[in-house]
């Protein structure tokens, strides 16, 4: 970004200071990966030459049920990212393009959703799905998350770019409300559910406090909850194999980031989150 | 009835159903919970009146974790939206590298906080932590991070900025590469100086995502509180308590529910104020382009 002729020197200053920001951020990854892939007795001292080891994974895998773990988190996302798609498109698209009394009203109410967001109203939610006997159950980590005003409002400002002609030629040829939406709408906003499923992904592969709460079994439990249940128990101070199961539990959204970053910013751009 | 009142109310339906279930109600409820005792067995809880805040005020573990919040609040908020700025303005230049370093700060916010807490839970041990280490370097001694009242919650600042940096940058990278290069061009044409130009043209074109990312950061200072329950427990008495961390052990440890209900009540205050001051006040001064 170069405005008036800088200086040489002030330009690599910047780019030094730049890369020092960047390394002191990588180094607590780097220095976990080292302890992750290391014979414990390396975790504490820094030897390039150290013998490299696949034990610690194994053994954190071992420890505890990962695997399902996995599996619940899976099944967790894939209901929250299935369910808000729908539910937000149907919403979003009423509040962009249909006319109907009370309709600045309820959305205003749907916004509020912003600022008071279920996280923090465990006890009460934690009280409802005791009642609903759903407690315990991944749909019941799932429930308070599926309305989402973050995902009804980007969805609407988005429906709102979609050029009206479109929509009319499509109303013509006799589509009703849910083929329009699905030929017109969906297909035009693919850049905003791109962005928005990878933040519902990562939001709900990381979450943490609420299926803490709601989980009680290794049934139902997702990585986070395991992890911290692995991490507290009986593994002491096993730097190693805690690492390496940390590791673990992030190691398939961080892949799966590193596959897709080019299109991850990408999309952030065309969605017009910012 | 029009037939597109009843088809809009029916998209609607299912979507406001679930929101209203879990976040309008609840609020609702935890208001009037307050006004009740915690209610034992089946028999219905006595209404109280105003018992339960006053238990509040009375409380001196509640007065620290509203402290300790407005701390971390004031710490976390600022510094993390003006790291996620410089680390923008640095990757959206043609620096050397510059995918590897893009990388380097989005990463942390990729990682669940409950592992961000794990990996420095491990830095923070003393002797064996990296930061003892790199102190023990410059002769420094040993030192109990998260044990020691006074360092405990600039320790946990310290994790929250690491995570969220990133976060936000990439709201900040999105809006400077959407920037419209001529006013660079006119800006270079008039001799205009790099930071007059940072100044005058990019803050006040970035002032939207500014406040997008403020409102977000603000309700993150508020609403995360994993790291706590990892590394900390709110300890060393209660020197990292937060709010939530508060009507969590009161609601869950301590199964107080009246007491958690009044808690969440002053929580939800706050972040209410916290949001009409921002659309309210900033929100005026924001010229959306």
């Amino acid at each position: 970004m170069i405005v008036a002729a800088s200086h040489p020197i002030g330009r690599s200053l910047e780019t030094v200071g730049a890369w020092m920001l960047g390394i002191i951020w990588m180094l607590p990854l780097l220095y976990a990966v080292w302890t992750a892939f290391h014979p414990a007795i390396y975790a504490t001292h820094f030897n390039l030459l150290a013998p490299l080891t696949l034990a610690n994974l194994e053994a954190a895998w071992q420890a505890a049920p990962f695997a399902r773990y996995l599996l619940n988190t899976v099944m967790l996302v894939t209901l929250v990212l299935a369910a808000q798609f729908v539910l937000c498109t149907l919403a979003a698209f009423a509040f962009a393009r249909m006319v109907f009394p009370g309709r600045d009203m309820l959305f205003a109410v749907v916004l509020l959703q912003l600022m008071v967001m279920p996280d923090v109203l465990l006890v009460e939610n934690y009280r409802t799905l005791v009642q609903l006997h759903l407690a315990d159950t991944i749909l019941a980590i799932a429930l308070p998350y599926l309305g989402s005003a973050f995902g009804i409002f980007l969805l609407r400002q988005t429906f709102l770019t979609v050029p009206q002609p479109l929509d009319d030629a499509a109303r013509l040829e006799g589509c009703g409300v849910l083929a329009r939406l699905w030929r017109v709408y969906v297909p035009l906003a693919r850049p905003t559910y791109i962005a928005y499923g990878l933040v519902l992904v990562s939001y709900h592969w990381n979450n943490f406090l609420w299926p803490l709460v709601i989980t009680n079994s290794v049934t139902t439990r997702p990585l986070t909850v395991g992890l911290s249940v692995f991490a507290s128990t009986d593994q002491g101070i096993d730097w190693s194999i805690i690492t390496a199961a940390t590791l673990m539990t992030s190691a398939p959204l961080l892949v799966a980031f590193l596959l897709f970053q080019r299109q991850f910013v990408q999309s952030f751009m065309r969605a017009g989150i910012r | 009835m029009r037939r597109e009142t009843i088809h809009a109310y029916l998209l609607l339906l299912p979507a406001v159903v679930l929101l209203v279930a879990f976040t309008h109600w609840p609020a609702i409820t935890t208001l009037i919970d307050s006004l009740y005792a915690t209610p034992h067995g089946t028999r219905p809880p006595p209404f109280v009146g105003t018992d339960n805040y006053e238990g509040l005020i009375g409380d001196p573990v509640f007065w620290q974790a509203l402290r300790n919040n407005a701390w971390y609040a004031l710490a976390t908020i600022p510094s993390s939206i003006l790291l996620a700025l410089i680390m923008a303005l640095a990757v959206n230049e043609a620096l050397p590298g510059r995918a590897v370093l893009r990388m380097a700060f989005f990463l942390p916010t990729m990682l669940p906080m409950i592992a961000v807490a794990n990996i420095w839970l491990f830095f923070y041990t003393p002797d064996y932590g990296l930061f003892d280490r790199v102190l023990a370097v410059f002769g420094g001694g040993r030192h109990n991070w998260l044990g020691d009242a006074s360092t405990a919650l600039p320790a946990m600042i310290t994790v929250a900025v690491w995570k969220e940096a990133g976060f936000f940058m990439i709201f900040y990278l999105a809006a400077l590469q959407t920037m419209p290069t001529d006013l660079r061009e006119a800006a270079a044409l008039e001799g205009s100086s790099r930071w007059n130009y940072f100044r005058r043209v990019t803050v006040p074109l970035l002032m939207p995502t500014s406040l997008f990312v403020l409102v977000n950061a603000v309700i993150n200072a508020f609403r995360v509180i994993d790291h706590v329950v990892v590394m900390t427990r709110g300890g060393p008495d209660n020197a990292t308590t937060l709010l939530l961390y508060y009507i969590y052990e009161t609601g869950f440890r301590f199964w107080d529910t009246a007491t958690a209900a009044s808690a969440t009540v002053v929580l939800l205050v706050i972040m209410g104020l916290a949001a009409a001051f921002q659309f309210g006040v900033l929100g005026r001064r924001v010229h959306y382009r």
